[in-house]
């Protein structure tokens, strides 16, 4: 069983984002970026997967720009065995890349896709289940546990309140949260063998997915400041402030 | 121009997150219906026409609704997509997992964890963990949505006495199954829902000593218990008590934060909080920085004590 994972270059998770003065988007000129953590914990699934014997085979897709090679190169340091790059500089939108990704589903055939559950950039949380319904496959999002099991998948859930399991028939897209798994440290000796192992380009063109954002952001601006509060020197006083000045207890 | 909410419920009620919905869904402009789609859950759809300002409730019953399968619950919706010019999901983990099927099936953008409606085309939406607010507006024939529920006050739920249509339940699609659940039982109030809300952090030390420490001043305040995202990596607390950017987002009356440095992913969580109480013993902590409250302490005495003093 092959298995298909997404993986995104977004800003780093420790960066924090600066709004552009005219306020059309934040500025990540010269800022550090690396691979979604969420996707960070999806390649690792995928690669403990296949060091169980569940899977033969885990090809890491990017699209976006051409420096997503590097998060691709760590994706195959993770463990990858290929890696595929659909390349473009136009913006791309969650929709357009879940048809992206249903195009080469169609190509490879995999028996798995799995995605991080959402990307720390835009925080939009859609594409695994936008991939999963494009190509009429079952979906387990926000997965904490995953068991292949011949035939059929059981992903144990994060749900409001809980866990809940349930029973994917293959193929399926599973979105991957935090608990599923800690992923290794990469090491320079997989670094360099990760260099050395195949990465394929494609263009939305070559894959006939039209990629045309479909929201148009209007303006980005800086969220409220809260005000600065102040020090109380007690227990005693943070009481009598609760109580009477902001009255909420 | 019409919105349909999608109620979450357990079939028995409905949950609050449908209140905050439907006042997203009256800002759209246009009537606003609500789907039900459960099993046997005519007592949630009768307590969804209630709700002040919903024009019609459409319940849709059936066993393969009865644990809300996203491939199953996105297939009725789109079912019923063509009659309406807006879809609204509350954005919790039932509305995150089956809205973007839907909006996919219609080829539409979705337009998720929406704060403010300005216009019936035009959102606005926390990107970068709510370190930058973006207007965006959608070209597309059917907006589909989901609803930050702290962006939207909660309809009131009697006032409004809409009429019940029974639909044909869209079938299952054969390919997932539920198997079972594992849900925390307690009497504490839901967390995205609560009043108060007292969090702890790494600076816990350990599972014991979070509920040790924590669980005395929830009872006090009658709060429910947050945790941040590094005490749930630590295992001290469950993930479903996580609040920040990819956790539980809450704006209560009252947020403590105990033991929490302020990551930037945890204040995308909570700093909408009317008043927010920072105790660390950490001078520099960034926390302090949104805390209108801060009380520069080691947590294990401090909290007592204020157990104690309330």
């Amino acid at each position: 069983m092959k298995v298909l994972v997404a993986v995104k270059r977004v800003v780093d998770y420790n960066v924090k984002v600066r709004v552009k003065s005219d306020n059309t988007g934040v500025d990540i000129a010269n800022v550090k970026m690396s691979m979604n953590p969420f996707d960070e914990i999806a390649i690792e699934e995928a690669v403990r997967l296949k060091e169980k014997g569940a899977a033969t085979e885990v090809i890491a897709v990017s699209c976006g720009v051409a420096q997503c090679q590097e998060t691709l190169r760590t994706a195959m340091a993770i463990g990858a065995d290929r890696a595929i790059l659909v390349q473009t500089d136009a913006e791309l939108q969650p929709l357009a890349v879940a048809k992206l990704l249903k195009a080469l589903v169609d190509k490879e055939q995999p028996g798995l896709v799995i995605l991080g559950k959402q990307a720390i950039d835009d925080d939009c949380n859609q594409t695994g289940q936008m991939l999963a319904a494009l190509a009429d496959l079952p979906q387990g999002t926000f997965a904490s546990k995953v068991e292949v099991d011949g035939s059929a998948v059981k992903v144990t859930r994060e749900i409001d309140g809980g866990l809940e399991t349930v029973s994917l028939n293959l193929p399926a897209v599973i979105t991957a949260d935090l608990r599923l798994n800690e992923p290794r440290y990469v090491t320079l000796p997989n670094i360099m063998k990760a260099k050395k192992k195949p990465l394929d380009t494609v263009t939305p063109a070559d894959l006939g997915v039209d990629v045309a954002p479909r929201l148009k952001t209007l303006k980005v601006s800086e969220p409220p400041k809260r005000g600065a509060g102040i020090k109380v020197p007690d227990v005693a006083t943070l009481v009598d402030k609760l109580r009477n000045e902001a009255k909420v207890i | 121009m019409t919105s349909l909410v999608i109620a979450e419920h357990d079939n028995a009620s409905i949950k609050g997150a449908t209140l905050n919905t439907v006042t997203a869904a009256r800002a759209c402009g246009g009537d606003v219906h609500v789907l039900v789609a459960g099993s046997g859950a005519g007592a949630a759809a009768a307590q969804a026409a209630q709700i002040a300002g919903v024009a019609k409730v459409i319940h849709a019953d059936g066993a393969q609704f009865a644990h809300g399968l996203a491939e199953n619950v996105a297939a009725q919706v789109l079912a019923l997509a063509g009659a309406y010019s807006h879809i609204l999901f509350p954005a919790t983990a039932g509305g995150k997992n089956v809205a973007p099927r839907v909006a996919a099936k219609l080829d539409v953008a979705q337009i998720s964890d929406i704060t403010k409606v300005e216009s019936a085309d035009t959102f606005e939406r926390p990107i970068y963990a709510g370190n930058a607010m973006a207007v965006v507006q959608s070209a597309d024939a059917t907006k589909v949505i989901t609803v930050r529920t702290t962006g939207f006050d909660a309809a009131a739920t009697t006032g409004g006495s809409a009429a019940v249509e029974s639909v044909g339940a869209a079938a299952d699609s054969g390919k997932s199954a539920f198997l079972g659940s594992e849900i925390a039982k307690n009497d504490r109030p839901d967390l995205t829902a609560a009043k108060i809300v007292v969090s702890g952090g790494r600076a816990l030390g350990s599972a014991e000593k979070f509920n040790e420490v924590m669980t005395p001043l929830a009872d006090k305040l009658g709060a429910a218990i947050g945790a941040s995202r590094a005490a749930v990596d630590a295992g001290y607390a469950a993930n479903d008590l996580q609040v920040g950017q990819t956790g539980k987002i809450v704006a209560p009356q009252l947020y403590v934060a105990a033991g929490i440095s302020g990551a930037i992913q945890h204040l995308a969580g909570m700093k909408d909080s009317k008043v927010i109480v920072a105790i660390n013993k950490d001078p520099e902590a960034p926390i302090f920085s949104v805390a209108d409250y801060g009380l520069e302490a080691d947590l294990f005495t401090a909290v007592p004590e204020l157990v104690k003093a309330l």
